[in-house]
């Protein structure tokens, strides 16, 4: 089993979720954040005071998933969320101990969706 | 001079100033929060833009004495204008003036609901500057200003024809010319504040108040039924379109009682002065129906009328104004209508509408084109991604306030007080 993390443009959240339905990857926990990976940054002015606003706008995903829906999803995400400008996000890969079910008390490959 | 009159307008102007307000709080709900700021601009500058030209040209193509078709230069500059009765009112004809020019505004700041989310901003200035005076200006001249429609007896008390006609058809032209947001019709757009469109909401009315009932421009019976008949189709409207949700889709949509009440304001619009308050509650109702259909379905096609002005502006202007035909009568003020058998009068209503929403939908092409010719219409789709609001403004709706670094002006140009990063000479054009 692996978690997957990746950071997208927010704009991109449709396409991404869309391309991890027909993957047929299910299950997955979104979270708005801010980061900064290197894009340009954005100048902004409030009544004189100029600022310059490193941290933009984020979508975290997390995806926990079974070793044969590991490419996959990278796929998926990569295919929903690449502009090809700087600032599209990256992708994180982890091993990952135990998973449990809650409601079923089901634990690991059998925990992760889809079953693989 | 009436001193209760002129308090009368004076008041009634402060309400009506206070609905374009109201607009950029109605619109700025129903767009997503990345460009919230945008949204509210495009109707906030309204209120300079078209508030200055009124003054310099507008009010005189509309309301000074000219031909059939387009008032003179006689009140250009405000000329003329001061506390003097203007004629056929008993108020100061620079009063006159101001609330007249509050119409103006809201009229214009409307369309921008047609065009949000990827309009250039200069582009849209430009655009809020020429269509009041190639449009706005000559159409309430038409009907208010001893035009031709006038002189043939088309009716239109409060502004059904002036304002929401020209303004769903502007909408349906500059939403086609513009296009559609990027992945309209593949992507879902939602609403980012509801209960701030549901306040923006509630304030239109109270203003309609004013511009409805201030069109008397007197302290009369005509006055109390506009205001009355204000109250009460906006009523039948949110009750009718609750039962169709009902109907249709088993629960009544907060966003949609929101917009059945504005559907029902501008319905009673042109014959609040004309018809009895029984009449009022009826065109509120029979309104709602076409009126939520046109929304429904407009929604599935390709059109990005955005915030659907279309569908309620210009589905509910031609609704009220043709209803006005049917129902307005000699016992409430206006001539006999259709249900007191004069097929001439729906006829002519008829008129109004076609003849009105031609001119705008001509003038609108011809602007947007002409705008087209100097600079695109539309931010890039990059930008469109990012929101408008730092594209185009430099600021944030929801910034949470932490996190940003100072930045200092200095003779060298613009420098990080946390002297961490240079300034990207992309975003130094300041």
């Amino acid at each position: 089993m692996k978690l997957v993390v990746a950071i997208i443009r927010p704009e991109r959240l449709s396409a991404v979720l869309e391309a991890l339905y027909r993957a047929d990857v299910r299950g997955l926990t979104v979270t708005k954040v801010q980061g900064h990976g290197g894009e340009t940054e954005s100048v902004e002015t409030y009544r004189g005071t100029t600022v310059k606003v490193d941290l933009a706008p984020k979508v975290r995903l997390e995806i926990g998933v079974s070793e044969p829906y590991v490419q996959a999803t990278i796929d998926a995400i990569v295919a929903g969320a690449r502009t090809g400008d700087v600032g599209d996000g990256k992708i994180f890969v982890m091993p990952v101990e135990r998973v449990v079910r809650i409601r079923t008390g089901e634990e690991d490959a059998a925990a992760v969706t889809p079953i693989g | 001079m009436n001193p209760v009159d002129t308090l009368f307008v004076i008041i009634s102007t402060a309400m009506v100033l206070l609905m374009t307000p109201a607009l950029s709080l109605f619109y700025g709900g129903l767009v997503r929060a990345k460009s919230i700021l945008n949204t509210m601009m495009m109707s906030l500058v309204a209120l300079g833009v078209v508030g200055l030209l009124w003054s310099f040209l507008g009010y005189s193509l509309a309301f000074s004495p000219g031909n059939v078709v387009l008032g003179g230069l006689d009140h250009a500059l405000l000329k003329g204008l001061d506390g003097s009765v203007r004629d056929g009112t008993t108020i100061p004809s620079l009063l006159f003036f101001g609330y007249q020019g509050t119409f103006a505004i809201i009229t214009a700041a409307l369309v921008s609901g047609a065009i949000v989310e990827r309009m250039r901003f200069t582009a849209y200035l430009a655009f809020l500057g020429l269509w009041t005076l190639a449009v706005y200006s000559p159409v309430a001249h038409w009907v208010w200003g001893g035009g031709w429609m006038h002189k043939l007896g088309i009716l239109d008390f409060a502004g059904g024809t002036v304002v929401h006609i020209t303004a769903g058809t502007a909408a349906w032209v500059a939403a086609t010319m513009v296009g559609p947001r990027e992945n309209h019709g593949r992507q879902a757009f939602l609403p980012h504040n509801v209960p701030m469109m549901l306040t923006g909401a509630a304030l239109l009315w109270f203003g309609w108040i004013g511009f409805n009932g201030g069109s008397a421009l007197a302290v009369n019976a005509t006055a109390v039924q506009a205001t009355v008949n204000t109250m009460l189709a906006p009523a039948a409207a949110i009750v009718t379109w609750m039962l169709l949700d009902f109907w249709r889709f088993g629960r009544a949509t907060a966003v949609g009682a929101g917009t059945a009440l504005v559907v029902g304001l501008v319905a009673i619009t042109p014959g609040c002065g004309f018809v009895s308050p029984m009449a009022a509650i009826i065109i509120g109702a029979l309104t709602a129906i076409p009126c939520q259909f046109a929304i429904h379905y407009r929604a599935r096609t390709r059109l990005d009328d955005s915030l659907d002005v279309l569908a309620a502006h210009g589905t509910g202007g031609v609704m009220g104004a043709m209803l006005t035909g049917v129902f307005t009568t000699e016992a409430w003020g206006g001539p006999a209508g259709l249900l007191d058998g004069n097929v001439r009068q729906f006829l002519l209503q008829g008129v109004g509408v076609m003849a009105t929403i031609a001119w705008t939908a001509i003038a609108t092409w011809g602007i947007l084109t002409l705008i087209r010719l100097v600079a695109p219409l539309r931010v890039s789709a990059r930008a469109e991604a990012r929101g408008l609001d730092v594209g185009e403004h430099g600021e944030e709706g929801y910034s949470d306030g932490e996190g940003a670094i100072l930045v200092l002006a200095t003779p060298a140009g613009l420098v990080s007080a946390t002297a961490t990063y240079p300034i990207p000479a992309s975003e130094n054009g300041s």
